[in-house]
């Protein structure tokens, strides 16, 4: 009887409990395909192909129209949801065409209100590029009435790194597909985070939603995508708001959940109707937040830059794979660069439009009112003359003040090279004995291990942890998440990736907390890591894939290394952020009792900053899945390279769909028990 | 801004083979564009620049569109783009077959370019003897250590493509010769895997297994295929038999959407001409890997320098 009490109040006599009996049973449960306590029968297997059938019904056969194509003089049935899908496809490539030929030039625009054969007939019919001086210097001002001199010194140097370097067609095209999806992303976000936030049946319905969206693996939805969308830009840019929406409905809905009541009865109270009061008074309230979303969603469009390429999108991420599959390192480091550069000026523009105060009592002159529109025209003015200037004074048929062909600018691509050769011949020697003996002794006991774990074990393990940490509704909830997984045919694939989330998730959580606590410590500190937080989140993690496979050959850690290298990000930022944000008061507090550095540290910030810092670890976990599946390029036998065989298979639609969901679910027991965890800390210290 | 060049350029040429030559009556080619995928290797995007340049010297509108080698079928078959223009036997024969068994697909055709795909070392290995007997595949019975990995536990490790080429041949194959016990066989994601490998390991001049084929950019450097017992009909696993032989020599193929031959009659017929040898496919990724010209001046450079060669596709 005193036993049982104890086990009901002691966490740690639980899980030891827990660890018993999962012990027990990993050892007893021998393998043996039979043995259902040792896995699972395969009965979804079939559900892929069920899910692939039933997509292609709706997209070629459900309510056909007879149309009569002339072209091929014959007609054709389309099916309805095609019809409509296209239509889709059709508006917003059409948006992202005008947007790019305003940046780059072409005829499509043109075409799309006449025809090709109009095009084809008057040689006059094409839209000319604005020079790149002109759109740098469009940049620079707008930069200037955003917030000052600060931000439009550094958009106009790095639009003219990108035009020096070459890459200003490239990245215009990129940027013209990225200008679509992530106002739409925003707009979309706002508008589902509204209405989740006015009805809370929508919310139940979209939070699961938005967990399985946030979790799930970007390759795993390109099939889908091309067979609902085509390829093309569009089809990019539909699978780049796929996966920037979600962070941005969280956190539109986050923010106006925190809304004091207060401020809506002020609101009321001032006579708004109900638009008013969205827009007046609950979206500039939720402001902060919001533009957390913003940020996120620009940084996830740009992040999708080079995935969008698979299926379609022009621009510096196709331009990146061809780069890397020549093994021109350097080169594909040019192109990451303006990657990244360009989510920089997007997020620092926004942030400046969302943070001007609007002067209400100004009385200015037109002039004084529109003294950017006159400066612009005249600059658009200055950049044409100049454009056409250049026609003559440069030899050679480039234009430079018009645009820089790609090989045609500045490049470092050899120093690069260079240094990735140096790396290679110094340290690929010493590196092999640390390689062996990591994947001897670590990796491959670790693997085998849980390849070797009976299923039986597993949900006793992952189900007992959710009912220490959340009661008989969590144990059910990861059990079913689970559940799924095991009755796929891809146990065994799933256990090999969750082998390597959890070396990566350690090392990334051990790295990222040290050097979180460091930086910390010190205001500019902070501020620097959190810039090259942003910036390696933006990297596209293909570019270290090389030179890593060049150290470490295709093996796991390669593979790991490069997963450790993304899921350090959310690791270090989140225990930055929860370090700086203790209340002052506390600290006050502390200094008051008279503790030291070490002590504060250790007693105050540390605890208080915890679920923060579990909530950065939740996020290591999905960015962990995230590139582990992305290690399929390098070459595992995880659930990453079937999604990536899924590519051609036969069933390709319901494979990618059902392997994401397993990897979702993955992400999502852990989301979960982690969640539960954090909430109930924060309960006890005070923080909800 | 590009396609605009090559426009003029394409305008030039055909108001050339108009003066030479009356175009035989045909029924005209719509101008909708002809979208053509680009991938991520040379030869490739330098092929689709060239095709799309002799697309456009017959008057057509042309489009590139850069997709996933193995997604592009799906593609094609819907009709969001019309043509891939190399479709290589072992790599992509399963993705194209299963989109032509869907519908929507056609076969337009077999470049003159004979390609092998199969297993094989960089020459230096060969050169300086690493495993005596190389080319023959018994050699590799006696040296195994020399294909040794961190992570093959003492066997030679054999690099292969990603499971979605071939599947198991490989492994089966290797077992069936009998070196399962001496190699084992690790599948790259890709081929920029294989690639960034092979430059390691030519750096550190050590052995190395691996999955290639020719046409390629390594036939500049060296590159040896392991001569494995012939092929014959049958003699796959899959096909009944024991699975000791290696790759036949394949072909390269060209796949149209069905609605290609009648929206755009002469350049469909143009297209089901064209035909590439070994040689000119490996021009056409020299231009780019070895001179470093930009995809589209190579493929214009080679439009000029060859028009002997593609002008006869056109009529």
């Amino acid at each position: 009887m005193i036993m049982v009490q104890s086990i009901k109040s002691s966490r740690p006599l639980q899980f030891a409990l827990l660890a018993a009996v999962f012990f027990i049973l990993y050892f007893s449960v021998g393998p043996s395909e039979n043995n259902i306590l040792w896995r699972f029968p395969d009965l979804i297997a079939g559900v892929p192909a069920m899910l692939n059938n039933s997509v292609e019904f709706l997209m070629f056969e459900w309510m056909p129209i007879e149309s009569y194509n002339a072209e091929i003089e014959d007609y054709e049935e389309t099916a309805l949801l095609r019809q409509i899908t296209r239509g889709i496809s059709g508006a917003l490539l059409f948006c992202i065409q005008f947007i790019r030929e305003i940046l780059v030039g072409g005829v499509k625009t043109i075409v799309a209100f006449t025809s090709w054969d109009f095009v084809d007939e008057n040689e006059w019919a094409y839209w000319p590029a604005l020079p790149w001086t002109v759109v740098t210097a469009f940049a620079v001002i707008l930069g200037y009435a955003l917030s000052g001199r600060w931000l439009a010194a550094f958009v106009g140097s790095a639009l003219v790194y990108i035009a020096v370097f070459g890459q200003w067609a490239p990245a215009m095209e990129t940027l013209s597909f990225v200008l679509i999806a992530a106002p739409l992303s925003v707009l979309l976000g706002l508008a589902f985070g509204v209405w989740a936030y006015k009805s809370q049946t929508v919310e139940a319905i979209l939070s699961p939603l938005l967990n399985v969206a946030q979790t799930m693996p970007h390759f795993s939805y390109l099939v889908p995508v091309t067979v609902l969308f085509g390829v093309g830009d569009h089809a990019g840019a539909i699978a780049t708001i796929i996966f920037a929406t979600p962070p941005m409905i969280r956190l539109t809905l986050l923010g106006l959940k925190a809304i004091s009541p207060e401020v809506i009865e002020a609101g009321m109270m001032s006579g708004c109707n109900r638009f008013q009061l969205l827009f007046r008074v609950l979206i500039p309230t939720a402001r902060h937040n919001i533009l957390v979303g913003v940020n996120q969603v620009i940084m996830q469009c740009l992040a999708m830059a080079v995935i969008a390429s698979f299926i379609g999108a022009k621009g510096l991420g196709f331009n990146l794979l061809l780069a890397l599959n020549q093994l021109r390192i350097g080169q594909a480091l040019e192109l990451g660069i303006c990657i990244v550069l360009i989510a920089l000026i997007l997020d620092r523009l926004s942030l400046g439009w969302a943070n001007k105060q609007i002067d209400y009592f100004a009385d200015l002159k037109f002039i004084e009112r529109h003294k950017y529109a006159l400066i612009f025209i005249g600059c658009l003015f200055v950049g044409i003359v100049l454009a056409y200037a250049g026609a003559y004074i440069f030899e050679g048929g480039i234009n430079y003040f018009y645009l820089i062909p790609h090989n045609k600018g500045i490049t470092t691509e050899q120093f690069w090279q260079s240094g990735v050769d140096w790396m290679v011949d110094n340290w690929y020697q010493g590196l092999q004995v640390f390689n062996r003996a990591l994947i001897t002794n670590v990796l491959i006991p670790m693997k085998t291990a849980y390849l070797g774990m009976p299923v039986s074990a597993t949900f006793v393990l992952v189900m007992g942890i959710g009912y220490i940490v959340g009661g008989v509704r969590s144990a059910l909830v990861v059990g079913s998440f689970l559940l799924f997984i095991a009755l796929t045919e891809w146990w065994d694939r799933a256990l090999i990736t969750a082998y390597m989330t959890t070396f990566a998730v350690i090392v990334s959580v051990i790295i990222g907390s040290i050097v979180g606590i460091l930086c910390a410590q010190n205001a500019l500190a902070t501020k620097f890591i959190l810039l090259v937080c942003d910036t390696l989140q933006t990297f596209p993690s293909f570019i270290y894939l090389i030179p890593v496979i060049m150290l470490f050959g295709v093996t796991d850690t390669s593979v790991l290394i490069a997963v450790i290298i993304y899921a350090t990000i959310p690791a270090t930022r989140y225990t930055v952020e929860g370090l700086r944000n203790v209340p002052q008061a506390l600290q006050d507090a502390g200094s008051m009792s008279g503790v030291n550095r070490m002590q504060r540290l250790l007693k105050i910030e540390l605890p208080l900053a915890f679920p923060h810092i579990m909530l950065g670890i939740n996020q290591t976990v999905v960015f962990a899945l995230f590139m582990v599946i992305i290690g399929a390029m390098i070459g595992t036998d995880d659930l990453g390279q079937f999604i990536l065989k899924a590519l051609s298979d036969k069933n390709g639609i319901g494979n990618g769909l059902m392997l994401g969901l397993c990897v979702a679910f993955i992400g999502l027991t852990v989301d979960h028990l982690i969640l539960r965890w954090a909430a109930d800390r924060k309960k006890a210290l005070g923080l909800a | 801004m590009f396609t605009k060049v090559l426009k003029f350029a394409a305008v030039g040429a055909f108001s050339v083979s108009m003066a030479a030559a009356t175009v035989p009556a045909m029924a005209a080619d719509s101008s909708k564009p002809i979208v053509i995928p680009t991938h991520n290797w040379s030869s490739q995007v330098v092929m689709a620049y060239v095709i799309g340049g002799i697309f456009e010297s017959m008057g057509n509108n042309v489009e590139y569109v850069p997709a996933d080698s193995q997604a592009v079928y799906e593609a094609i078959r819907n009709g969001d783009v019309t043509i891939s223009h190399e479709v290589w036997q072992s790599t992509f024969g399963k993705s194209f077959y299963n989109a032509m068994a869907k519908g929507g697909v056609i076969d337009a055709g077999t470049h003159a370019a004979s390609t092998l795909e199969e297993l094989g070392v960089p020459h230096y290995v060969i050169e300086k003897n690493l495993c005596p007997g190389l080319p023959k595949w018994e050699a590799l019975k006696e040296c195994a250590e020399v294909f040794a990995t961190a992570d093959s536990g003492g066997k030679g490790r054999i690099l292969e493509g990603p499971q979605s080429w071939h599947g198991d041949l490989m492994p089966n194959r290797i077992k069936a010769l009998g070196l399962g016990d001496k190699y084992v066989v690790k599948f790259a994601g890709g081929a920029d895997a294989i690639w960034a490998e092979l430059a390691s390991a030519k750096k550190e001049g050590r052995g190395i297994i691996t999955f290639n084929w020719t046409p390629n950019f390594t036939d500049a450097e060296g590159f040896d295929f392991i001569e494995f017992p012939a092929y014959a009909d049958g003699c796959r696993i899959v096909d009944g038999g024991d699975g000791k032989c290696g790759s036949p020599k394949g072909w390269l193929k060209k796949a149209a959407n069905y609605k290609f031959p009648k929206t755009h009659p002469a350049a469909y017929t143009a297209f089901t001409r064209i035909s590439f040898t070994t040689t000119q496919v490996g021009q056409m990724a020299a231009l780019v890997d070895i001179d470093k010209l930009s995809h589209q001046d190579a493929a214009k450079k080679w439009l000029a320098d060859n028009e002997a060669v593609w002008k006869p596709f056109t009529n």
